[in-house]
Order: C-alpha cells, then sequence, then structure tokens
C-alpha cells in the first residue's frame, strides 16, 4: 500500500528528528531546522478536512526538506485539551503553529497570549493577535462551480446537500450552490438533511440516500467522508467531491470536485517565518489563489457544460462574477440583496440566512 | 411516496440496522452466559478493518468476511482472558477493549485509507427477485443480510430449543448451580464470549464492506453503543433484537428523510433524538403494558465466576 | 494442570501496591515491543509518554486539570455501582449540569458578584440531577433498565447542546458561530496557581472523594448501599427500601456529573461550546472501576487515566508517535493494570506433581 508507506516514513523520520535534536532555541542557530506544528481536529485517516491539511504539513516538509520539521497532532478535541496541546507545540520549541479548526479559536488566542514570539495560524476563525493570524478559503466560490454544472445535468431539478452543522461556512456553501444552479434552472430545488457531525460515514450514506428517494439526482456535501458520493454512484446519478478528489470512490459519478488545496499558504508562511518576515494577517483566499481548486471533470460533464463551468471559474478568478451577486431573495421571498449590489465578505462570513429554492 | 420508493426506503433501513443486529445478536448470547462486554465498538472496528484490509488484499470478500470474525473473535479473546482466567473486572476490561480497538484498528488501517473496494455483491435468489416490491425488498440482498436474519432465527432456536443453549441459560442465571451440576461454567462463557466477538466483527465488516465500502478511522461512529442499548431494549431476546434493531434504523432514516421533506419547521438537532428517545418510549411502554415483568437480565450478568478448585 | 490457583481468604496487602508497580513493568516491557515495531525509539516514547508530563510544575497542574473532572464523576458513580445501580450516562447529565450552569452564566453575563459561580454551580448540581432523575423515575416506576435510558439521553444530551448554541445561547457578535459568549470573570473559576490552569475544581474532587469515603463508611445509607449491592437477597429482607437507594444512587451520580461540566465551562473552557467533553463520562466508569469502586483508589486511577492521555499527546509532540499508538498503548496498560488485580485476590502456586 502506498498510502502505508508514507505514513511510515513519516514516523521513522520523526523518530530520527527526535533523536538528533535537543531543545530549540533561537532561529538565529541557522542548522537547527524550523519546527512547525499542527492541531488537528480529526485523525488524519479521515480522507477529507484532516486528511486535507495534513497533505499541506508534508507539503511543508518535501518543499524545505531539512530546513524545518513538521509535528501534528490528532483528534483533539475542541474542548478543554486543545489549549494544553497547543500549549505544549508552543513551549516544546515550535515557532509556527497551525490550528485548524474553528474550535481551537479562544485557545489558540490563550496561548499565543504567553508564547508572543511563537507565531499562531488559525483556520475559520475571526479573532487575530499580533501573533495570532486567521486564515480560511473560499470554498463557497467552488460552490458556484458545482452549481453551474449541476443546474445542467439535473433532470429532476431536485439536488440533494449534506450538511454537517448549519455554521456560516456551510451556510453560505449552500446558498451560492443554489444560486449558481438556479441561475442555469430557475427552479432548482437544493434539499438539505444534517447529520449533526463532520464525519460518520454511515449516516452521510443513509442521508443520501433519504435523499435520492426524496427526488435529488445531484448530490452535494458538506461532510468529509466519501460515502454520499459512494452512493451516488451506486443509485446512479451525478455529485461532487469534497475536499479531496473521490473520483476512486466514484468514476462515473462524481462531475468534480472541491480541492482544499493548503500547500502554498503553508509554504509562504513557513518561508515568512524563516525570512524573519511573517506578520499577522487576515486571509480569505479562494480561486485566484489557488487555495480552492476544481477536481478535473468527470466524464458525465458534457462538453457545453464544461466550457460553461470553466467561464464561471474564470469569471470567479478574474472578479467578473460575485457569488453573491443581487438580486437575491431569501427563503420567505424577503429581498435581501438588491440588483446590482452584492454582499460583502462581513455579510457572507456571518450568513444565517437561505436563499430562495433552500429546502432546510 | 410511489411504491418503488417505499422499497429503497426499506432497503436503506434494511442496511443501517443490519450492523446493530449482527453486534446485538452477539453481545445477546454473551450476556445470556452472564458476562457483560462493552467493548463492542472496539471489536466491531476490529472486524471493519480486518474484513476491509483481506478483501481489498486478496479480492476475495469471502475470505474478508471471514478474517473479519476471526478478529473479532481475537478481541474477545483478550477480554475473556482478562476477564473469565484472571477475573478482571468485565465493564473496566469491556471499556478498555474499546479504546485499545479503536487504536489498533487506526494503526492497521492506515494504508487504506482513501481505498476504494467493490462492494458484496447482491444475491438475487433466481424467479423470486424480480416479483414486483417484495422481490427487491425479500430476495435480493447482500450475504452479510440473509446471513443476519439466518442468525436471529438460529439463536433464538439455539437458546430456546437446544441442550446446549440451555446450559449457556444455566450458566447466566446461575454459575454456581450450573458449576455444581457438573458444567464447565468458564468454558461455556469462553466460546460465548468469542462467539459475541465474531459477531461484532462481522457487524464492522458489513459497514466497511457493504453500508460504505470504505475503510476510515472510527468508523462505527457508536454504533457499538446502541448495539448494546438494543440487548437490554430486548429484553435478552433475539426477535425483540430484530425489532429494535430495524425500530432504531427505521426512525433513523425517518428523521433523515423529514428533514429532506423540509423538516417541518423542526431544529435538526431535535430530529436528530427521534432514535434515541424512540427507543427509550417503546421500551418504557413495553416495560409498563399488560405483559410486563419479563424483562429480567440474566440473573450472574456482569459477576465475577471462578470455580472453586 | 501445572498451576494451582486458590482464593486468598483475605486480599495481599502487599501484593495490592505491588501489582499496579507490576502491571505498569509489564505495560513498558509490551510498549518498548510495540513502539520499536512502529520503527520508534522506545525509550524516549516511553519517557514522553509516562515521565516528562510530570518532571514540571505546569506539567502536573494539566494532570490535576484532566484528572479533576474524571474522578468527580467517578466519584458518584462508584457509588451506584457498589449498589448494581448501573449510570451508564454521566456524559449525558455532565452536558445537562452544563448548560443549566451555563444558562446562569450568561444570563448574568457582564454583572458581578461573588454569588455567581455558587449559583452555577447549584444549577450545574440540579441540573446534572434533573437529568438522571428520569432513568430513575423510568426505573423505579416501570422497571425500564437504567443502561439503556442513561446511554440514550447521552447522545440527546449532546443534540440538546448543539440546538441550544447554534440557536439562543448563540454570541450576537460570534459571526454565528456556534459558541456562546465568553463568560465574564464573576462566572468563572479562581486560578489556584498563576500561569497554570489549575482551578477550584482540581481541589474539589478531592474533597468530593473524601466526602463520599465517609459518607459510604460511617453512614447508614451508606451501608445500605454496600449491603444492597452485596446481598440484594438481605437487604430486601432488612426492609431497605430499595427504590430510595436507587434514587440516591443516580441522583448522586448525576449531580456530581452536572458539577463536574460546571467546572468545565467555568474553568479550562470558559464559555458553552458544542463539545465540552471529550468523552469524561465514559472514561470515568473505567475509572471507578480501576480504582475498585473506592473513592480513594478513584483519585489514583484518575490521575493514572489522566496521566495516559496527556502522556499520549506528549508523545505525538515529541516523538511523533501516532495518536493510533497512543490508543493501543493505553488498552494495554489497562489491561495490565486489570490483569494484575488477580494476584491480590489469588494465589498462585506451583502444583505439587502427583506421582502415583
Amino acid at each position: 500500500m502506498k498510502t502505508a508507506v508514507t505514513r511510515r516514513d513519516f514516523v521513522l523520520g520523526s523518530a530520527a528528528a527526535a533523536g538528533t535534536l535537543g531543545l530549540a532555541g533561537p532561529r538565529a542557530f541557522a542548522a537547527e531546522p524550523l519546527k512547525v506544528g499542527f492541531v488537528y481536529v480529526g485523525p488524519v485517516g479521515d480522507f477529507g478536512w484532516t486528511h486535507g491539511h495534513d497533505m499541506g504539513r508534508k507539503a511543508i516538509e518535501a518543499h524545505f526538506g531539512g530546513q524545518v520539521k513538521t509535528t501534528f497532532v490528532e483528534n483533539v478535541a475542541e474542548g478543554p485539551d486543545a489549549e494544553r496541546v497547543i500549549r505544549q507545540l508552543a513551549s516544546s520549541g515550535h515557532e509556527l503553529i497551525f490550528s485548524t479548526s474553528f474550535g481551537f479559536m479562544n485557545p489558540t488566542l490563550r496561548v499565543a497570549k504567553m508564547f508572543p514570539k511563537v507565531k499562531f495560524e488559525h483556520a475559520t476563525g475571526y479573532r487575530t493577535a499580533p501573533n495570532v493570524s486567521v486564515y480560511n478559503a473560499r470554498f463557497h466560490e467552488g460552490r458556484v462551480v458545482c452549481g453551474t454544472i449541476a443546474g445542467h445535468v439535473t433532470k429532476s431539478g431536485i439536488a440533494g446537500y449534506i450538511g454537517s452543522f448549519p455554521i456560516p461556512e456551510v451556510v453560505m456553501g449552500i446558498n451560492a450552490f443554489t444560486l449558481a444552479a438556479r441561475k442555469i434552472r430557475p427552479d432548482t430545488k437544493v434539499k438539505v438533511v444534517w447529520v449533526n457531525s463532520w464525519y460518520d460515514p454511515g449516516k452521510e450514506g443513509d442521508a443520501a440516500k433519504a435523499l435520492i428517494d426524496q427526488g435529488a439526482d445531484i448530490m452535494c456535501q458538506h461532510t468529509d467522508s466519501p460515502a454520499p458520493l459512494q452512493v451516488a454512484e451506486a443509485r446512479g446519478i451525478h455529485g461532487f467531491g469534497q475536499a479531496s478528489d473521490m473520483k476512486t470512490f466514484a468514476p462515473n459519478a462524481q462531475l468534480t470536485a472541491i480541492l482544499d488545496v493548503w500547500d502554498g499558504y503553508y509554504i509562504q508562511r513557513t518561508r515568512d517565518v524563516l525570512d524573519r518576515k511573517w506578520q499577522s494577517q487576515s486571509i480569505w483566499w479562494g480561486l485566484k489563489e489557488g487555495m480552492v481548486k476544481m477536481a478535473p471533470y468527470g466524464a458525465a460533464v458534457p462538453e457545453n457544460v464544461r466550457q460553461e463551468a470553466e467561464a464561471a471559474r474564470e469569471a470567479l478568478v478574474s472578479g467578473a462574477r460575485h457569488p453573491f451577486a443581487g438580486p437575491i431573495e431569501d427563503q420567505k421571498g424577503v429581498p435581501r440583496v438588491a440588483e446590482g449590489q452584492s454582499l460583502s465578505d462581513k455579510e457572507i462570513a456571518a450568513m444565517d440566512w437561505y436563499v430562495e429554492g433552500v429546502e432546510a | 411516496m410511489s411504491a418503488e420508493t417505499a422499497v429503497l426506503v426499506m432497503l436503506t433501513v434494511i442496511s443501517a440496522a443490519t450492523p446493530l443486529l449482527f453486534a446485538a445478536l452477539g453481545e445477546l448470547v454473551v450476556e445470556k452466559s452472564g458476562v457483560l462486554n462493552l467493548g463492542v465498538e472496539g471489536m466491531m472496528l476490529a472486524g471493519a478493518v480486518a474484513g476491509f484490509a483481506v478483501t481489498v488484499s486478496t479480492g476475495s470478500a469471502v475470505l474478508g468476511i471471514v478474517c473479519a470474525a476471526l478478529a473479532g473473535a481475537l478481541m474477545a479473546l483478550i477480554f475473556g482472558v482478562l476477564t473469565l482466567t484472571l477475573a478482571a473486572n468485565q465493564v473496566a476490561t469491556g471499556l478498555a477493549l474499546t479504546i485499545f480497538g479503536v487504536g489498533l484498528s487506526a494503526l492497521l488501517g492506515a494504508g487504506f485509507v482513501g481505498v476504494p473496494v467493490a462492494p458484496l455483491p447482491k444475491l438475487a435468489v433466481p424467479g423470486l427477485s424480480d416479483l414486483a416490491v417484495i422481490g427487491p425488498l425479500l430476495f435480493a440482498h447482500d450475504a452479510l443480510v440473509y446471513l443476519s436474519i439466518l442468525a436471529t432465527a438460529g439463536i433464538g432456536w439455539f437458546l430456546a430449543r437446544t441442550r446446549a443453549g440451555m446450559i449457556l441459560r444455566a450458566v447466566g442465571e446461575s454459575d454456581e448451580s450450573a458449576h455444581s451440576i457438573g458444567y464447565n461454567v468458564i468454558r461455556v462463557r469462553y466460546l460465548a464470549v468469542l462467539f459475541g466477538g465474531a459477531m461484532s466483527g462481522l457487524a464492522g465488516a458489513f459497514l466497511s464492506l457493504s453500508h460504505t465500502p470504505m475503510w476510515a478511522e472510527e468508523m462505527t461512529a457508536g454504533r457499538g453503543w446502541i448495539a448494546l442499548a438494543l440487548v437490554v431494549f430486548s429484553s435478552w431476546r433475539p426477535g425483540r433484537v430484530l425489532l429494535g434493531a430495524y425500530l432504531f434504523g427505521g426512525v433513523t432514516i425517518l428523521q433523515l428523510h423529514a428533514q429532506g421533506a423540509g423538516g417541518l419547521g423542526i431544529p435538526a438537532q431535535v430530529l436528530s433524538m427521534l432514535p434515541y428517545l424512540a427507543t427509550i418510549a417503546v421500551l418504557t411502554i413495553i416495560a409498563a403494558g399488560p405483559w410486563r415483568g419479563r424483562l429480567d437480565a440474566p440473573a450472574c450478568l456482569g459477576k465475577l465466576f471462578r470455580p472453586p478448585t | 494442570m501445572p498451576f494451582r490457583i486458590d482464593r486468598r481468604r483475605e486480599m495481599s496487602r502487599g501484593l495490592l501496591y505491588l501489582s499496579p508497580v507490576l502491571a505498569v513493568a509489564m505495560t513498558v516491557l509490551t510498549g518498548f515491543a510495540l513502539f520499536a515495531a512502529l520503527g520508534q525509539d522506545p525509550l524516549p516514547a516511553l519517557y514522553h509518554f509516562g515521565i516528562s508530563p510530570l518532571t514540571t510544575l505546569y506539567g502536573v497542574s494539566e494532570l490535576l486539570v484532566k484528572a479533576a473532572p474524571l474522578i468527580t464523576i467517578a466519584v458518584g458513580l462508584a457509588v451506584g455501582f457498589r449498589a448494581n445501580v448501573w449510570n451508564i450516562g454521566a456524559e449525558g447529565q455532565l452536558t445537562f449540569g452544563a448548560i443549566a450552569a451555563g444558562v446562569v452564566a450568561l444570563n448574568f453575563w457582564g454583572e458581578e458578584g461573588g454569588w455567581i459561580l455558587p449559583l452555577m454551580c447549584l444549577a450545574g448540581v440540579l441540573g446534572g440531577m434533573a437529568y438522571a432523575a428520569v432513568p430513575a423515575f423510568l426505573k423505579t416506576r416501570f422497571g425500564v433498565n437504567e443502561i439503556l435510558t442513561s446511554l440514550m439521553l447521552t447522545y440527546v444530551a449532546a443534540l440538546l447542546l448543539s440546538a441550544l448554541v447554534f440557536g439562543p445561547l448563540k454570541d450576537p457578535a460570534g459571526f454565528n458561530f456556534p459558541q456562546s459568549r465568553m463568560f465574564t470573570d464573576s462566572a468563572l473559576l479562581p486560578i489556584i496557581l498563576a500561569g497554570t490552569r489549575l482551578h477550584f475544581g482540581a481541589v474539589a474532587a478531592l474533597m468530593i472523594a473524601v466526602a463520599v469515603w465517609v459518607l459510604m463508611t460511617f453512614t447508614i445509607v451508606g451501608f445500605q448501599l454496600r449491603v444492597l449491592g452485596q446481598a440484594p437477597a438481605a437487604a430486601r429482607y432488612a426492609g431497605f427500601h430499595g427504590k430510595r437507594l436507587i434514587w440516591i444512587c443516580l441522583l448522586m451520580s448525576g449531580g456530581l456529573a452536572g458539577l463536574a461540566g460546571t467546572f468545565e465551562i467555568a474553568g479550562p473552557i470558559g464559555q458553552l461550546i458544542p463539545a465540552i467533553t471529550p468523552g469524561y463520562g465514559f472514561t470515568a466508569i473505567i475509572v471507578a472501576f480501576l480504582g475498585r469502586l473506592h473513592p480513594l483508589g478513584i483519585v489514583l486511577a484518575g490521575l493514572v487515566m489522566a496521566l495516559s492521555y496527556i502522556g499520549g499527546e506528549n508523545a505525538q509532540v515529541e516523538v511523533g508517535l501516532p495518536q493510533a499508538a497512543t490508543g493501543v498503548f493505553q488498552g494495554l496498560l489497562l489491561f495490565f493494570l486489570l490483569a494484575s488485580d488477580f494476584l491480590v485476590r489469588y494465589r498462585v502456586r506451583l502444583a505439587r506433581r502427583v506421582t502415583e
């Protein structure tokens, strides 16, 4: 197994590192590698969110070679344990720490206060500090591309959407998808089922079956396992992969997938620390910066649809298209965005309402 | 809802219920012998990873399923040695077994994350599977679904009608008397514990080979605990385990459908509570009803026994 | 049979203390083999797992922070387990207690006063009790098994907390993320040791353990509970109120779990979030039995269990030991500890060969 070998290599590598490393000193000793720590909310074997971040970590190792050593702690619960783990990383000589789940926000800030020289990067939060940056990806831009394809491919006009929790990130994804699909086919309905988990393959699969039985012929998900796509494949409908390319699980069903690509950002921020150029910032990158990418289109996407999807993607990259450009009405028919206007980043980031066409 | 859709919904329910059924049936036999093994979740994970890894590596699902049962039984053997031979506390050992199983399965399965596998083939009964409605509902499942139903009937028959089943129950009801009559209490319990482990292993294999054909860490997501609760729900009767598993699976799927249909204005979290609340409600009705009284657990459940030497 | 095994008339005092040492030695040996098989250098891995967390004051303080909820809950559960009352749902009672305490904290958000914390504790205890009252009622009124009801209600409590922090208790300035406001100072537990997270809850856990030990050893209720567990028939004969004792067990364990939940949100967490407990209610069950259902044994067991978690994190950070390996290692430690009890209660001798 290929993955087994890579994991094994890592284990061996870090053991060797532990043997040769003493306590970390200041950056001035260039001979000593920079230690970069990662805090994961799930197991690296989830094939979803945490897996994606771990790919980013491996990209750092590959890019910097002996200059950098990485460490990760997986399955860290978003409760009282998080602060201890982050502090443990900070006090054991890690100079750059990525905490990769929203629930780590307050623990990260608390530890950051105690370790002003350590740089922290918190994913998906909103609070910064002099030594805490926040970063997130505009996954909803990818949803626009998916929605465009869905509007063309659906026959029943019903798309199923499996949600984890109704946090803004998920809500904005549902809305962006729905708006894009209805632009192509105005009567599209998006049925949402919440599974109250980021990761429960069995339940995600069951939710997919329930949605298909209610007429959905497009499957979209904001949960981490490939189970919904597997169901789509078995039932002969189509869908979109989440976080990584899930084509191996659904060779016919996957139309495309939204890929989380953290490599570039992680490498850049590591470079910044090495060059002593790191500064606190708050970034929200999307298709343009390559933090969100689309997987190759599947065979079920016809040539003309493929062109339209590409056009949508390019328009998002160039800024010609805004995912939430008016006119937009919400579920109850109340106008939310006027013609010619679009939502600000701040409004998108706190989104807690659904656009017309969403059944949630 | 058309008949075809209704059939599809039923198939989803069957698929959701089958792992619960396997694990709960196994635990029922264990508990009938007077042993409480709370390590179902850990044994299921061992079965899930073994079944998946062997199927992928050898290409033989049959071998995979056999190995899943063996892996579950092997985990159960650890439990047996500790609790039966070394007289360790059963509750604590079972919980420790779960921690161990979660870790071990993740360690062994690391190389199989993201690897696809063909789902178990459906074994259609020629002639019957083409019948309308009942064809797909009854005669077009994969081998494990049939096996789970057969196991329900088989265990029911075994416990009620066979001499060996009677001995097993005697050991669970009164270990001292069973011992004094000359039955080997420890041996009977070992066999029951191993059987329970094998059944949990099959439950795991169903998850990783049929329900969602993949391996992912902690993919059982708490189903082992539900299975334990279902044994209590069933008042230690195999038929009621079947009922309980299908009820729980049914309400789970029902609430997903309710959400898809617009949620009826009820928050998703509240709908998700339904399977748990329904299980409590049904058991309370059974307990409070006119047929009450026969809910009792095996008398020696969870108690230590060592033969006097 | 080459060995003879006899039950000891009395527990062996010497082995009572020696057996855990033996268990740890066995775990170290097995761990050595396990880590070596994983390509790790076993010595540093074992050092970071079991020793380095104890070498600093901060490390010890974290150990106490982690052990406090485990001990508080396990002490309560053990009372019930002794009387054969199987509360498996402390996790849910912890959650419900935390919700009750959190509602108090948020209701008086921004207000100052020394009465807020005690009120939160009261609400937490009552919340935990109320949640445990459901299985108690169903058990005593209808004979419904408390294992099933308390376990199922755990899932319900988690979903309820989720619904609340996504809804009415959501931080109004929190960009619609699922968490409450951060509690203000009057709703936060005082820190005992500056620079650490060591809070009053750790002291409370020890006080509770002692109090329950006194209750079980010196009071008539304690005596009745012990008899109920060891000889139910005798208890009936003596006219003990079985139902009343069931209520006492469940309310006590529920209340303590609720208090543990209160300490968690008023201590290390400082707000209501969807995941306030990493399975403390379930881990406490192991702790209760590992401590042989004795309050003072539970204190030790809670510390050992907490060390195994913190050591696991430590080994991941320091030597990159995968988390799965720490789970296996933790399982082994528990297996050996449980097995070593055998030596305390039984005598193993080489059987003399019988010559015919």
